[in-house]
């Protein structure tokens, strides 16, 4: 048995992923031709590197096919239920920093909260006919927030790229989307609500609590967990 | 454990009790088209119901409930008045409670009546006491007519009394909403107007995108406008809304606190009349009306489609448990399904399978006079 460690499988997630350890003496990289997802690990014994795409590494955490995972945890938020159930953090890797934001058209200019939002809302489904539309590919994070948030009379569009361009098209209203400079958001004639950060995101190093550990697993475990600096 | 086949013949034992009452057995499809739920319930039903779909029909939802399906066929071809019981699944998510069911059955009694809304009310929670009667269930009852016509009566705009109407539901934001049109939240209201005015200065050369026209922007800056101008919600009236938030007693006692509250703010005095003439209905048919409990904040957070008299049946040696039964009167959603046309309309729904897990119900079947003294505080 090996422990199992699920990766970015390309950008700047992997090979940031991959100095963050490299840093601390556990050498990752990806081996054969650029297109083939094949990997390396040295210097610890048993750890085995599995690429995968970031949004597929909480779904195998969960299942417990990998014992440890690299992603975002904006990602594990949104799709995972009760994350803390399924996943532990063990460490936040200080890269791939980004905010799950709300944004809506600069143009708006009566516009600048949740409450303002809300309002807006009201008044938008009684001329319009139908709800106010969010674009976004984070529906459980954006929901569970304006729930709790208590806005009403929205509804969620899905957008999985380009969403910023949802507004210009009319395809939406506002965007819930991750952002680092908010220059795609201006770029397009938005404006983030203030004080209303859904998540705050990070690369982050997840272990699974479903996995299997063999006797074997859990002594690597101890070495690799003393190696990064982690308490495991 | 109980078995399936156990809960089956109890929900029919109780469809047939409801059957007796004067109910006609109605049936519901279990896949509900999602936009009218949607559209009822908002965003949030998608955290709460199973969504599916087809290329044929679009989004569907394994039926949540058995009330919007009842209602539409009520109001396309429903007899005046009438009476309905059902008995089938609900399907609900857990994704934050996954211990709770995701798969029960309900069975329900709804009653469709347009004159003396205080009898149909009465007669609904009567019925469900007596049923429940063997298991000494405790009842919370609550009234959202009296927060309504609390509201309805304020000294203040029409735009804030439709704001706070629109979020009874959602307490936290009712309570947000209320401070910011009270005196302390002045300054909040003129920040919000002020900033309207800064970035329309600063939006030279920003071009117009989206649906949202610029004549929207323009009314909402009107609507600000207003609200910085009117005079907050005063403090009495404030007060007084509190105190009836606050009422939490055996009905008898709210009763009299309201009618006291009445005196200062008459216009909730025909809600209050329509509690007193509900009490009275309810002893006429047994209710142990003196030590019932009522909470004018009962039902806020849990059951939006209820407009005015709630109830709910719990276990008081289970307080892990949701309401063994539980209902209300949902007139405000009859006119939404109904377009065009409305009818007052009140019900409940029992659980089954918490009936059997505290016991069951062997040895009932008396008439309602049967059940007085059955509902412990």
């Amino acid at each position: 048995m090996t422990i199992k460690l699920g990766v970015p499988s390309k950008g700047r997630l992997m090979e940031k992923t991959f100095d963050w350890f490299g840093e601390r003496g556990v050498s990752l990289r990806r081996t054969g031709s650029e297109r083939e997802y094949a990997a390396a690990v040295e210097g610890v014994d048993g750890l085995e590197l599995v690429l995968l795409s970031a949004s597929e590494i909480p779904r195998e955490l969960a299942a417990g096919r990998i014992h440890m995972g690299v992603t975002g945890s904006d990602l594990v938020r949104d799709k995972l239920a009760l994350w803390q159930e399924q996943v532990t953090e063990m460490a936040l890797l200080g890269f791939g920093h980004a905010d799950l934001i709300i944004a809506v058209p600069k143009c708006w200019a009566d516009v600048e909260t949740l409450d303002d939002l809300d309002a807006v809302a009201a008044s938008f489904r009684a001329e319009h006919g139908f709800r106010l539309r969010i674009a976004t590919k984070y529906h459980h994070l954006v929901r569970e927030y304006l729930r709790a948030n208590g806005v009403a009379d929205y509804q969620l569009v899905d957008s999985q790229g380009a969403t910023e361009g949802t507004v210009k098209n009319l395809t939406a209203e506002a965007v819930a989307d991750i952002t680092s400079t908010g220059e795609t958001l201006r770029a397009n004639h938005l404006k983030i609500l203030s004080g209303a950060v859904v998540h705050k995101s990070q690369a982050t190093l997840f272990k699974s609590r479903r996995a299997q550990w063999s006797d074997s697993d859990r002594g690597n475990f101890r070495v690799l967990a003393e190696k990064l600096g982690l308490s495991g | 454990m109980i078995s399936k086949a156990d809960i089956r013949a109890e929900a029919a034992r109780l469809l047939a009790r409801f059957e007796q009452a004067g109910a006609t057995a109605v049936e519901a499809d279990i896949l509900q088209p999602a936009d009218v739920l949607l559209d009822l319930y908002g965003e949030d039903i998608r955290g709460r119901a199973y969504v599916t779909s087809d290329a044929w029909r679009g989004e569907q939802m394994l039926r949540p409930d058995f009330t919007v399906p009842v209602v539409q066929m009520h109001m396309q071809h429903g007899a005046d008045p009438a009476r309905y019981a059902y008995a089938g699944e609900v399907f609900r998510r857990q994704e934050d409670a996954p211990e709770r069911a995701h798969e029960y059955i309900q069975v329900g009694y709804e009653v469709f009546e347009r004159d003396n809304a205080a009898a149909s009310d009465a007669e609904v929670f009567a019925l469900f006491a007596d049923l429940l009667a063997p298991l000494k269930l405790r009842a919370a009852t609550g009234d959202i007519g009296i927060l309504k016509a609390a509201i309805t009566g304020l000294k203040t705009t029409d735009r804030r009394k439709a704001a706070l109407l629109r979020h009874i539901w959602r307490p936290r934001r009712f309570r947000s909403l209320l401070k910011r049109y009270s005196t302390q939240g002045t300054a909040q209201r003129e920040l919000m107007l002020e900033r309207t005015v800064n970035n329309a200065a600063a939006m030279e050369g920003t071009p117009h995108v989206g649906l949202r026209s610029v004549a929207e922007v323009a009314l909402r800056y009107d609507s600000l406008r207003e609200d910085a101008a009117t005079d907050p919600i005063s403090d009495t009236e404030m007060a007084l809304l509190d105190d009836i938030l606050a009422l939490r007693e055996t009905a008898p006692h709210v009763l009299s606190n309201l009618r006291d509250i009445a005196v200062d703010m008459p216009a909730i005095s025909p809600a209050v009349s329509a509690l007193a003439a509900r009490l009275d209905a309810m002893d006429a048919l047994g209710v142990d009306v003196e030590n019932l409990a009522f909470e004018t904040s009962y039902g806020r957070s849990s059951m939006e489609y209820y407009d005015g008299f709630v109830f709910g049946f719990y276990a008081p040696t289970r307080p892990d448990l949701p309401p063994v039964g539980s209902g209300g009167r949902y007139d405000a959603l009859t006119k939404v399904l109904g377009q065009g046309s409305e009818i007052p309309a009140v019900g409940g729904v029992i659980r089954p399978a918490q009936v059997l897990e505290l016991g069951g119900l062997t040895g009932t079947g008396d008439h309602y006079a049967a059940g007085k003294g059955g509902l412990s505080q």
